[in-house]
């Protein structure tokens, strides 16, 4: 098993400023996040995708016509979306000439298809594209078990009646039970929140830390509400027109009143209030090259500068699993020659806040930086007051393939407010040990 | 789209009862940029020509109108006189009544009108051309031309299955070319739920040709344009041409990319009533189009009621009325008529308001609405003169009772009183009012400003 450290050793050290052609960011889409369950119980991933590129091709004027690729992806996946963006593609009002592909990367999704498709403009093999990503906790897929999926694949194959009842015969009550998505690492049998518990633990981020977190969250979703950022981000859906888990006038001390629900025991502190919920939505970026853009009169909010995946070893116990942008960050910023405090805001995910406490204690930690990083000096710290600026998954939700979406339109359009050449810093943090991070630049 | 009355009427048994009844018949509207089936007649007072020249510049050919005079009638079987008889269904009449001065002209126009009306096909025209006169022109000539409104208005309410009767009042120097596109207007099915109404067409040197897609590469923006009315202009809008920005409020945003990729236009969701409105508006032109850029037109269709009788109204209610139905259109305007503006509003261009028929009558438990209704009209008034230097024309349409999502909640009797309670005995479309709007946009109507138009069917509320 290769440690980190050594993992950063191996990385490429690509210059990826000398990349032929720049993609830039024009604008983005989404629908308001619904709570699982919610108004959007009975949309299905492709209803939501499918409106989130219609209102971001009536944002655009893009009606009829085609663009070099979309790329989007869903977590919770039916068997029968094995092309999800194609499908959506087709029934949306964009040209039926538009290939579309699916990925998926856990919660990263969003965010890699952004970089996928800033890479292909990048490469001159397309002048634009859209990249997305879509989740319903609502409508999940059930599978049946495995034992009934094996018997009836059997009788399906059997040539003759005696065999196909031999086969349909082996089915026990027991697989009868359908199998519910779990929210578990496969490995590991642990839940994400059991997981970030123990994480959360070894960086000691108290509860009060962690509700601050939360509130600021909610309070700077309410204001972006309020003050009308999200008019060209967001189209409404299903008589849904604002993000339904907000809560406007949450506090700390409300937030202390939960009960922890991951982690056991005295030292428990991770609640309902402090991590995201289950969530159902989706969202789309408009990418493009930067001289496209500006002969067909499209705005460029701001260039994907670069980005940089990580994946840690968190089933031997050897590193937490949401800890994987922790290390992408440092290999992001020593290729481009940055560090930490060169950025005018800040985008870390909020799976909890004990992830984004967590992750900003790591860079911060001596320790850290020596035995894990192997660099002489922390990372370093960041001002807290430009970090997740316009709220993050806490407030919002965290419909997990849609987030990455999300925060790439609104980091762009922030970037584009404060002027040519600010610079954000986004992190994401996936299952499965992994992590997409990504720098974006105001043109 | 027939409403239920209306399609009762349509079945054999349905059309005897109700006319059995002695119940309304409504006719199924032309609609649409058609020309009558029938001939176009033409009937001049006194060698007026200014009509005829109109015509020759939309390719329009007519045939001479005839005459009722004593000497020309014949008796019928029982002994009776008749006006002489047209061969065949005729599809519009214009009196050509300019140049009328004197109350014994007006005898004219009741006989070139006469022999028209019994062969009149069903949705026909008829269209009286009488002077624009100061107040200084002397008392005869002002009264002719008070007189020939209460003519077409009369005859509005005569007509039947469909047909329709306006004044255009021309200023003077009005020449056929500056005539034509309102003259295209009246005759086309583009004009089918405007009756009994006089429209001023004034001098200018400026007019374009009466084309089929008049705003072909124009930036037009339409507020409102999620639903109802507002959706009808843009579609028809588009149908004309142009390049649509589709505005309206955040919460109505699923609705409005669904009207906008239909017709290929670009969506802004934006508060009107926002304090930068009128310059997020610009920068969606300018960001768009290019900076380079300009507004054409603006149609400021959004609105909101909250009805209550004025014993009942507080501040809150008066206040959102009138904010978004007028002054937010003032906000708008004063930043896009920014000389230099990117993404502003062009010289030559159009503003176009929608009143309402609340706006000219008033109407119970409507005093905000009506306020702001009619405030729109004192903004055409007032804007349309200011602008006249910079060619931007003002106009506003007033609205009946339009068939919408809307309308379709009022109580059901009251509903169809106001759907028959008009010269055409049913409710107009949202295409109808776009018509109309469409007619003041078209370039080719520069001579047409400060003028508010009702596309009511000549309801008698506010008549």
């Amino acid at each position: 098993m290769t440690s980190p450290a050594s993992a950063s050793e191996s990385a490429p050290h690509s210059d990826a400023r000398n990349l032929p052609r720049t993609a830039v960011i024009v604008g983005g889409n989404r629908i308001p996040f619904g709570k699982a369950g919610g108004k959007y119980a009975s949309a299905s991933n492709q209803d939501m995708l499918t409106a989130a590129i219609d209102g971001l091709v009536a944002r655009f004027g893009l009606a009829g016509r085609s663009v070099g690729a979309v790329a989007a992806g869903a977590v919770l996946k039916h068997s029968r979306d094995f092309s999800l963006t194609r499908e959506s593609v087709l029934g949306s009002a964009l040209s039926p000439s538009t290939p579309a592909y699916d990925l998926q990367l856990a919660c990263g999704t969003g965010l890699e298809a952004a970089v996928q498709i800033a890479g292909k403009i990048a490469l001159g093999q397309i002048d634009n594209g859209i990249a997305g990503g879509v989740d319903s906790a609502s409508d999940a897929p059930i599978a049946v078990s495995e034992g009934l999926r094996k018997a009836l694949l059997k009788a399906n194959h059997a040539k003759t009646t005696p065999a196909k009842l031999r086969a349909l015969a082996s089915i026990r009550p027991v697989d009868l039970a359908p199998q519910s998505p779990r929210n578990t690492e496969p490995r590991t049998g642990l839940s994400m929140g059991e997981h970030q518990a123990i994480t959360t633990k070894k960086w000691d981020i108290s509860r009060e830390a962690q509700d601050e977190l939360a509130a600021a969250s909610h309070h700077n979703l309410a204001a972006a509400w309020d003050n009308g950022f999200f008019d060209d981000l967001v189209t409404p859906f299903l008589g849904l027109a604002r993000d339904q888990g907000l809560r406007p006038d949450t506090s700390v001390e409300k937030l202390a009143k939960l009960s922890p629900v991951f982690g056991k025991g005295e030292g428990a502190t991770m609640t309902a209030g402090n991590s995201t919920p289950l969530s159902d939505g989706a969202s789309v970026v408009f990418l493009a090259e930067q001289e496209w853009a500006q002969a067909n009169n499209y705005p460029a909010l701001a260039k994907v500068v670069d980005s940089e995946m990580a994946a840690v070893d968190y089933v031997s116990g050897d590193e937490g699993l949401l800890m994987a942008p922790a290390y992408a960050v440092p290999r992001m910023l020593a290729r481009q020659g940055l560090t930490l405090a060169d950025f005018d805001y800040y985008e870390i995910h909020e799976a909890f806040a004990g992830t984004v406490l967590s992750t900003l204690a790591a860079w911060e930690s001596e320790d850290f930086a020596r035995d894990r990083l192997g660099l002489d000096a922390p990372v370093g710290s960041i001002d807290r007051s430009k970090l997740n600026v316009n709220g993050s998954s806490l407030a919002v939700g965290h419909p997990f393939a849609a987030t990455g979406g999300r925060i790439v339109a609104s980091l762009a359009k922030q970037l584009h407010a404060a002027g040519p050449g600010t610079r954000g810093l986004i992190s994401v943090c996936a299952a499965g040990g992994q992590g997409v991070v990504a720098i974006l630049e105001a043109v | 789209m027939a409403d239920l009355y209306t399609t009762i009427t349509k079945n054999p048994f349905g059309k005897a009862v109700t006319s059995q009844l002695g119940l309304p018949q409504p006719s199924r509207l032309r609609r649409g940029r058609l020309m009558p089936t029938g001939p176009v007649v033409l009937g001049a007072i006194k060698g007026a020509s200014v009509a005829a020249d109109a015509l020759e510049v939309l390719g329009q050919a007519h045939e001479q109108a005839l005459v009722d005079a004593p000497g020309s009638r014949t008796e019928d079987e029982n002994g009776r006189a008749q006006p002489p008889a047209y061969p065949g269904k005729v599809g519009a009449l214009i009196v050509d009544a300019s140049s009328a001065t004197e109350i014994a002209d007006l005898e004219q126009v009741r006989a070139l009108v006469r022999p028209a009306l019994k062969a009149l096909e069903p949705s026909a025209r008829l269209i009286i051309v009488g002077a624009d006169v100061a107040a200084d022109q002397g008392v005869e000539h002002s009264a002719i031309t008070q007189a020939l409104e209460g003519i077409t208005r009369s005859l509005g309410k005569e007509m039947r299955k469909g047909g329709t009767a306006n004044l255009v009042r021309i200023q003077r120097g009005v020449t056929g070319a500056a005539l034509a596109s309102t003259l295209s207007f009246l005759l086309e099915g583009r004009s089918a739920y405007v009756s009994g109404q006089p429209i001023v067409v004034g001098a200018s040197e400026s007019v374009c040709e009466v084309v089929n897609r008049p705003l072909e590469g124009q930036i037009v923006v339409v507020t409102g344009a999620a639903r109802g009315i507002g959706a009808g202009i843009a579609e028809t809008l588009a149908r004309d041409g142009a390049s649509i920005v589709a505005v309206d409020i955040p919460a109505a945003g699923d609705a409005l990319a669904k009207v906008t990729n239909n017709l290929g236009g670009t969506a802004l969701q934006l508060d009107i009533t926002g304090p930068e409105a009128g310059q997020r508006i610009a920068e969606h032109v300018a960001s768009r189009f290019g900076q380079q850029a300009k507004i054409y037109g603006i149609v400021h269709n959004a609105g909101i009621t909250r009805d209550k009788l004025l014993a009942n109204t507080d501040e809150q209610r008066w206040g959102s009325v009138l904010d978004v139905n007028l002054a937010a259109q003032l906000r708008i305007n004063d930043v896009l008529l920014t000389p230099g503006l990117p993404g502003g509003l062009t010289d030559g261009g159009r503003i176009v308001g929608v009143a309402s028929t609340s706006g000219i009558a008033g109407n119970r438990g409507q005093t905000n609405y009506a306020a702001s209704k009619a405030g729109v009209i004192g903004v055409v008034h007032s804007l349309s003169g200011e602008l006249n230097d910079r060619e931007i024309t003002v106009n506003a349409v007033a609205p009946g009772f339009i068939e919408t999502e809307m309308t379709g909640k009022i109580p059901a009797a009251t509903r169809e009183f106001a759907r028959r309670f008009n010269s055409v005995q049913q409710g107009g479309l949202p295409v109808d009012v776009a018509e109309a709007i469409g007619y003041f946009l078209d370039p080719a109507s520069q001579a047409v400003s400060g003028q508010v138009l009702r596309v009511c069917g000549q309801s008698q509320i506010g008549a």
